[in-house]
């Protein structure tokens, strides 16, 4: 069975309508907001627990439950906060956009929702600061549920006072990571911090804080209008609900769609991207979500199901559904190197294993793609990624490491024979000592 | 981490901007965008405060804008905080320009879902019509950088001149862009596919077709 369009929640993902407060509110949003509201914090999060609704930004972490860690009064006299991660930067990853051009009132109204059930006192929207464009439309759109009273003092005739707030980056894929979103929200560099302490107890200003994604909490009103069991009964058990794909690279239409959690791969890219370029012969591999996860051989991917613990049975994993689709065009060393360029780039420098270590295997990998190597250096290189996984206060080392390992594991031929064939071309001694 | 350097600091640069102060429709926004936290963190205002300050020297100089140092040091003073926490932020943020950019900037984005679409071959185009990186050219109207992903890889790929995003972009159709802008023209931002309206898929979406044509309401189907 497949997703209908009744049940699809970004009803104007591509902009085809107005995304102003007039159209959205006659597409269904803030539709008596205040009901929903009235059902009380606890009835919120325990729905929202129901849905079986995981975190969209990568993670997967259940979103209900990390709403429920937040405090339930105030015994010190802190307010809390909710932030809203729309930092989107991970390569391949362009939903967050959508939704914030196109469909924003969506986001706002479950800001306030989420904000209420988790006893927040404002959101923070901290969208990245390439999203020009974008951030005016969001403001555009804060400033008119302001004007309409949905949202400020009374919000929605609610009786709960709530502030939404944007917040533009400026240009660093680390302040992603949510307790770096908090020091750059605090006007500090994008540095994350060691936990514990969780923001849940100290984040923003020493408060109370959660950090959640735009994709999380913008399904959230139609989570409540529809009840959880509707939610629930799309995609594998676990997996649950409806998700944005983003498909780029080497597909006939790359595009950005919503579809079922667990729809198999090959279902996605024919339905809605005209197969792979070239025909499913051509497929070489492909990277399911996002630019950290390892990427997966054409083989395996092929009838794997679209969602976080299918993914992760292939050895990768859902992370934002941002498929990128490699065909046999594609110089695969070069594109897992690009992506080492990219972390080498964005390190924000605080922990030794992640600063030197991502320039050291960026600087690796681009003598691997031209085979000016030696073949024990590929174990060299494994043995570093895994000393720079997990020895860093965030999880950029680990990112940095997961696509090189996943190269290695799929491509080591592919490696070896750039290696001989460089090697054979300009150091022959070396080859016949080898031999 | 990538190295990023001030502009040195001369006499020069003293002279043109050490009296560097906001409009005053800047100061209504500045003042704006303090109010936005709470009590006593204006600090967390200094991104904002950063941005508009480039934004105003661009409109003076006519260029994207940049951060000179004694403008660093107006908005350290604006905010009561230490010059070097703002030259922190500064020098941490890759949107902060810290040395002069032309009018335009063009942003090309390198890496790999736009690499797999034909990235290379824009950056060349751009080297081919006399852009370098990181360099303002002769007539003062480029500067070339090729950026980390900037959130566009269903369109890709695409490059980003100033506020707005080109994307779907060929040789051609770069040329294009470029040429009405060296011209004062403005082209339409977004996807320069014909007949593609965002991120649908080329060709019409495969969902939600009844969006296309008007505001539909799906409730009544629930």
């Amino acid at each position: 069975m497949s997703l209908q369009d009744k049940d699809r929640i970004f009803t104007n993902v591509y902009g085809f309508q107005p995304w102003n407060l007039a159209a959205a509110q006659k597409r269904g949003d803030w539709d008596n907001t205040k009901d929903i509201i009235a059902r009380g914090n606890d009835a919120i999060i325990d729905e929202m627990k129901a849905s079986g609704l995981r975190g969209r930004g990568g993670a997967g972490f259940p979103t209900g439950l990390k709403w429920s860690f937040m405090p339930k009064e105030s015994k010190d006299g802190r307010p809390s906060f909710l932030v809203i991660n729309a930092d989107e930067s991970e390569p391949g990853s362009c939903k967050d956009r959508e939704i914030i051009r196109h469909d924003p009132h969506k986001l706002i109204e479950g800001a306030l929702i989420a904000g209420f059930a988790m006893r927040a006192r404002a959101a923070y929207i901290y969208i990245r600061g390439e999203y020009i464009r974008e951030a005016q439309t969001l403001q555009a759109a804060i400033d008119e549920a302001y004007s309409a009273g949905l949202i400020g003092k009374n919000a929605s005739g609610s009786g709960y006072d709530f502030d939404v707030f944007m917040h533009r980056g400026a240009g660093a894929y680390i302040c992603g990571e949510e307790t770096a979103m908090i020091e750059s929200l605090e006007g500090k560099k994008g540095q994350p911090r060691l936990k514990p302490p969780f923001p849940a107890g100290a984040g923003l200003y020493g408060c109370p804080t959660t950090v959640n994604n735009v994709e999380s909490i913008a399904v959230v009103p139609t989570i409540l209008r529809r009840g959880a069991s509707w939610f629930s009964s799309f995609g594998a058990e676990g997996n649950h609900g409806t998700k944005l794909f983003q498909i780029s690279g080497h597909v006939d239409k790359p595009c950005v769609v919503e579809e079922e959690m667990s729809i198999p791969f090959r279902e996605l890219i024919e339905k809605h991207c005209g197969g792979v370029r070239g025909g499913w012969d051509n497929l070489l591999a492909v990277i399911p979500g996002g630019s950290s996860v390892p990427l997966v051989p054409a083989a395996d991917i092929m009838d794997a199901p679209m969602d976080f613990d299918g993914l992760k049975a292939v050895g990768s994993g859902l992370g934002t559904a941002a498929v990128i689709v490699m065909d046999k065009s594609t110089d695969i060393v070069r594109a897992i190197s690009r992506i080492s360029y990219f972390y080498k780039h964005e390190s924000c420098g605080q922990c030794t294993p992640c600063r030197e270590g991502t320039g050291w295997m960026w600087r690796m990998m681009e003598r691997l793609r031209t085979g000016d190597a030696a073949v024990e250096e590929i174990d060299m290189l494994y043995q570093v990624t895994k000393q720079v996984e997990g020895h860093t206060i965030c999880a950029l080392g680990d990112a940095a490491a997961w696509p090189i390992q996943g190269l290695i594991k799929h491509f080591r031929p592919e490696l070896e024979r750039r290696i001989h064939e460089h090697n054979a071309q300009f150091a022959p001694e070396t080859r016949e000592a080898a031999e | 981490m990538a190295n990023r350097h001030t502009a040195p600091d001369t006499p020069e640069l003293r002279a043109r901007w050490g009296s560097f102060v906001f409009t005053e429709a800047n100061i209504a926004k500045a003042d704006k965008f303090i109010a936005s936290y709470p009590e006593g963190r204006q600090k967390s205002a200094v991104m904002p405060l950063l941005d508009l300050a480039q934004r105003q020297v661009g409109e003076e100089t006519d260029t994207q804008g940049w951060l000179p140092m004694p403008v660093i040091e107006y908005v350290a003073a604006y905010l009561d905080m230490p010059v070097i926490r703002v030259l922190e932020v500064a020098t941490f943020y890759f949107m902060y320009n810290l040395v002069p950019v032309g009018k335009f900037h063009v942003q090309v984005c390198g890496t790999t879902p736009c690499m797999l679409r034909g990235s290379d071959e824009l950056i060349a185009a751009c080297k081919g019509r006399g852009m370098e990186k990181g360099k303002v050219s002769a007539d003062g109207l480029w500067t070339l950088t090729e950026v980390e992903c900037m959130g566009n890889c269903a369109t890709a790929p695409m490059v980003q001149i100033n506020d707005g995003n080109y994307e779907d972009l060929t040789v051609e159709r770069l040329d294009a862009v470029l040429d009405a802008l060296a011209a004062g023209g403005t082209p339409e931002e977004g996807t320069q596919e014909p007949g593609r309206h965002t991120s649908e898929p080329s060709g019409g979406p495969t969902t939600l077709k009844e969006m296309v044509t008007e505001n539909h309401d799906y409730r009544g189907e629930w």
